[in-house]
């Protein structure tokens, strides 16, 4: 009896262990209503003929999502296109980054002429859930049969924060693009230096 | 007479400023071999506590003033601290000036390993890329890694721990 209790000790901690660590490539991603800059609430199942979505954990105050803030509203020209829009989530304690508040974010979307919601995870859970660590953090979400949303690649945009123009790979179009021909992703996670997200106290 | 003044206190203050002077050290470019080169020596039973931050990254500025002071406290006791610089390479002088004028006394390095996407992983597979970072090296092992920032008191204590 002692040992089941153990156990199911056991189970749990490494339950809680494996939801804490986020999402891996093959999960099923949870849907979101999160707030826009607009005030205009928004989830993913609004986009009722979208083959996927590009989602990116981002912020303002960060220099790598300033360094990315082209690059995503290029991405997203793109992406639309191909039926992958672009969501960006700022996750960040407001606190602790004033940079990122609300109407700080209202501005730079109109500065940059963001072409994709720039939405609001107050809470953090979204952030906390998918097992975002920084700013900018990609996750590409492909639809499934069930309308489900199955994670396909977890990482950086590309391969050159520092310097657009030195971009060897750009691993989230190269997803997209292979997602689209039916092909597995060749690269599904990669990791990148970035902005670790500020959680609330 | 007034010369004889004159030159000798030139001369004292040059001198004063000679004892006071600390030469300002130029973080110098590292690559990730050249780093862990250095603090995985089999036999060397210092204590590298290296320590990756970045000039942009606010949590990183706040705690380094605890790795000074941990440098300094455990100074006599084989402990040496590393402060590995992140910054884009396109930023050189930015960190060079930011070690000048916070007067950092431990040593300074800036990174230069390309695609961070193909030596994360060569520092610690559990890292994500999120800054602060730290690592501790021992006798040519790495004994500990986190992601995420320290108070003082958690890395005097676990700096204690480990040269234990």
């Amino acid at each position: 009896m002692k040992k089941l209790a153990l156990l199911a000790v056991a189970a749990f901690i490494s339950l809680t262990a494996f939801a804490d660590a986020g999402y891996k490539v093959g999960d099923n991603a949870t849907d979101f209503s999160l707030k826009n800059i607009n005030g205009k609430m928004v989830s993913l199942a609004d986009y009722k003929d979208a083959k996927g979505f590009i989602v990116i954990f981002t912020c303002n105050h960060c220099p790598f999502s300033v360094k990315y803030q082209e690059r995503i509203v290029e991405l997203a020209k793109w992406s639309a296109k191909k039926g992958y829009p672009v969501v960006a989530i700022n996750p960040n304690d407001t606190v602790a980054y004033p940079d990122d508040s609300y109407a700080n974010m209202q501005k730079r979307a109109k500065e940059q002429k963001f072409n994709f919601p720039y939405l609001v995870d107050g809470t953090q859970q979204i952030a906390k859930t998918y097992g975002a660590t920084k700013t900018p953090h990609v996750y590409v979400l492909q639809k499934g049969a069930a309308a489900n949303l199955v994670v396909s690649y977890i990482g950086a945009i590309d391969d050159n924060a520092d310097d657009a123009k030195a971009v060897k790979v750009k691993y989230v179009e190269q997803a997209v693009n292979e997602l689209l021909s039916g092909k597995p992703v060749s690269v599904n996670t990669t990791k990148a230096v970035g902005c670790g997200i500020k959680w609330k106290k | 007479m007034t010369k004889a003044i004159i030159i000798t206190t030139v001369f004292v203050a040059l001198l004063a400023y000679a004892f006071a002077y600390k030469p300002v050290q130029k973080p110098e470019v590292i690559t990730l071999e050249q780093l862990q080169k250095k603090v995985l020596q089999k036999n060397d039973s210092t204590l590298y506590v290296v320590n990756f931050w970045a000039t942009w990254c606010q949590p990183c500025i706040v705690e380094l003033p605890y790795f000074e002071a941990a440098g300094k406290k455990f100074a006599g006791k084989k402990v040496k601290v590393l402060l590995v610089s992140l910054d884009f390479m396109s930023e050189k002088e930015r960190v060079i000036k930011f070690a000048d004028v916070k007067k950092l006394e431990s040593t300074v390095y800036h990174l230069n390993a390309g695609n961070p996407n193909s030596w994360i992983d060569k520092v610690d597979n559990s890292w994500s890329g999120a800054i602060p970072a730290t690592a501790m090296y021992k006798n040519g092992e790495k004994i500990f890694f986190r992601e995420g920032d320290f108070t003082q008191q958690e890395l005097d204590s676990l700096i204690q721990t480990k040269i234990n």
